[in-house]
């Protein structure tokens, strides 16, 4: 399924706030087709890194480029090809979900069929419900909705599943499997090692603006373990996660 | 690949803009209801008040004359009778406006007229009156000389009447404008930033410039289409004077336009200089206060002392207030306001000047 196409390639990429170096020099690619996920804990130069890439922030050092074009020359044919959801909202609160899709649609210059996009991320029900109105898990399927709208060549998520309860957690998961299925590359952060484990073709996990490992979370395992490590409690067959999911069902909740 | 169309995306974001604004009940309330009580309540207190001189003849004069019968018939005139000591404590009080007395003299009659320097304005006018009165009577009364122009049967004083409303409406329609200009364009902008909104539209192709384009159309329309209710009321209910009809509609519109323009430059540069969301008000505050006490919003700035008025006058409310008076009553058109549209360009420029230097996009 992964190609080895590199649709995106990170060199020595560095990000400065006056004094704080944010990112320091790192550099990765991630292949056309994959789910590439970038670990790490809060401020350790995450969403820094995608918001370069996405064109939205300048960088200080070193070179990006996404679909062969490069930040520096052509941010706007970059922005017609990537979709982007952020952390936070992003969207007219008092809107409904059709006329912020009407929006979109203008913004990237595509007609849509609005329901169908809707559909695709399982808010049919709330075409004309104000987006101020949605739970948590609604607003970030919806965001994800808004990201599809040009038909990226690449999506990038950041932390979409923070906040989530488990049934939300996993109907996205299937959510970004299904866009990586349709062709599109995603790249997402997170904080959840399941869900990079669950989701994620290849990671890479920053700590204070570094890239410390990456390859594919299997690979990274085995890494571990063969220098000796071993979990120190006999790991059963299943987890608490898995009986709260078997007690309370797989459907999306309007939570 | 289609060409991308910025145009496409910016009105997409004004309609979406245009939307999310008539949701906003803050918005409703500066741009319509706010403007709508000050004209019903001047509506209807004023409705029975034009503009008139008020005068009190004092009892020894000689009422048998043609002066006294045409000031009786003026309608700019209002004339009171009662006893000599009552009308002189009035006319102190600034209850009349002038006291004449006529008499009758053996060349003639002569007219002596007490003013008040209360009412210094209304006097004048009403000594202009007599005047012209006088000089009718005199002509009249020449039949033998030949003159080149004759007045014989022309009425003295015409005089629109010039209702409170004629003054109300338009200073309270460049208040709205004034306030939907400042408070939406800064609080709007601010709360993209703050909501994110704008960041996700620097995620999409459309540039920068078209995003602002974007915005400041919906809060056009939509301060026009506010404009257009103010003045389509007061004609309909308050008889509001829009003296050429639709025409006066028209360059009304257009004065609204340009006024909400440069009102918006000074919301930009709010919204430029606030850091947060409660910096707005006291500095919006701060450009609107002033000016809807001293543009001539109430009542005419020649109230104010000698040393405010030249202040007044150089406030921009208040040139576009003169302006949109000046064409509703008297008609003017574009040519004959140009020292208020000149005056309005200079203060655009300077707001956008200072808008564009302080203009933050995150």
């Amino acid at each position: 399924m992964v190609g080895s196409n590199e649709i995106i390639k990170v060199q020595n990429l560095m990000k400065q706030y006056g004094d704080f170096t944010a990112v320091n020099g790192i550099s990765f690619n991630v292949y056309e087709g994959e789910i590439f996920g970038l670990l790490g804990p809060n401020g350790a130069g995450k969403t820094t890194t995608l918001e370069i890439i996405e064109t939205l922030r300048e960088k200080s050092g070193g070179e990006v480029w996404v679909d062969g074009k490069s930040v520096d020359d052509d941010p706007n044919e970059i922005k017609k090809i990537i979709g982007v959801q952020l952390q936070a909202a992003g969207y007219y609160p008092s809107l409904n979900l059709t006329e912020l899709l009407s929006l979109f649609s203008g913004l990237y210059n595509v007609d849509i069929d609005k329901m169908k996009s809707l559909k695709s991320v399982g808010l049919e029900d709330k075409a004309k419900s104000k987006y101020k109105e949605l739970s948590g898990g609604q607003k970030q399927r919806f965001s994800i909705a808004t990201t599809l709208i040009n038909n990226p060549k690449i999506v990038f998520l950041d932390e979409p599943t923070t906040g989530l309860d488990p049934q939300a957690r996993r109907n996205l998961w299937d959510l970004i499997r299904g866009i990586r299925d349709n062709g599109t590359t995603v790249v997402i952060t997170t904080h959840y090692m399941d869900e990079a484990e669950q989701l994620c073709d290849r990671v890479g996990i920053m700590e204070a603006g570094k890239i410390m490992t990456l390859n594919t979370p299997d690979a990274l395992i085995d890494e571990l373990l063969a220098t000796g490590f071993t979990k120190q409690k006999d790991v059963k067959g299943a987890n608490l996660e898995d009986v709260f999911i078997n007690l309370t069902g797989h459907e999306w909740r309007d939570d | 690949m289609k060409k991308y169309n910025q145009m496409r995306a910016m009105l997409s974001i004004a309609k979406a803009s245009f939307r999310s604004t008539t949701r906003s009940p803050s918005a409703v309330v500066f741009t319509l209801a706010f403007p709508l009580i000050f004209i019903l309540v001047f509506g209807f207190i004023g409705n029975s008040g034009g503009v008139r001189v008020h005068i009190a003849v004092d009892n020894t004069s000689d009422t048998l004359n043609a002066i006294y019968k045409i000031l009786d018939n003026n309608p700019a005139v209002k004339l009171y009778a009662d006893s000599d000591s009552e009308i002189y404590r009035a006319l102190k009080k600034g209850d009349l406006d002038a006291i004449a007395h006529i008499e009758k003299q053996d060349s003639g009659y002569v007219v002596k007229v007490a003013t008040s320097d209360i009412a210094v304005q209304n006097g004048q006018l009403f000594k202009g009156i007599i005047k012209q009165i006088i000089s009718e009577l005199n002509l009249a009364a020449m039949p033998n000389i030949a003159l080149p122009f004759s007045m014989e049967d022309q009425p003295v004083i015409h005089g629109r009447e010039y209702k409170t409303i004629d003054f109300i409406l338009p200073g309270q329609l460049g208040f709205s404008l004034l306030s939907t200009g400042v408070f939406g364009t800064a609080f709007v902008f601010l709360n993209l930033r703050q909501t994110l909104v704008i960041k996700r539209f620097f995620a999409t192709p459309i540039k920068r410039p078209f995003i602002v384009l974007g915005e400041a159309m919906s809060r056009i329309v939509f301060g026009l289409i506010g404009a257009s209710f103010i003045l389509t009321l007061g004609h309909f209910a308050f008889g509001f004077t829009m003296i050429h009809g639709i025409a006066t509609f028209l360059t009304m519109m257009s004065l609204c336009a340009l006024g909400l323009i440069i009102f918006m430059g000074f919301g930009f540069v709010v919204s430029g200089l606030a850091k947060n969301e409660s910096a707005v008000p006291p500095l919006a505050n701060l450009i609107t206060l002033p000016q809807f006490l001293l543009s001539g919003t109430f009542f005419s700035i020649t109230n104010f002392p000698d040393w405010l008025q030249p202040i007044c006058k150089l406030l921009p409310l208040t040139f576009l207030n003169d302006a949109m008076r000046k064409v509703s009553f008297e008609g003017a058109g574009f040519i004959d306001i140009w020292k208020d549209l000149g005056a309005l360009g200079i203060w655009g420029i300077i707001v956008y000047a200072l808008a564009t230097k302080l203009f933050r996009w995150e």
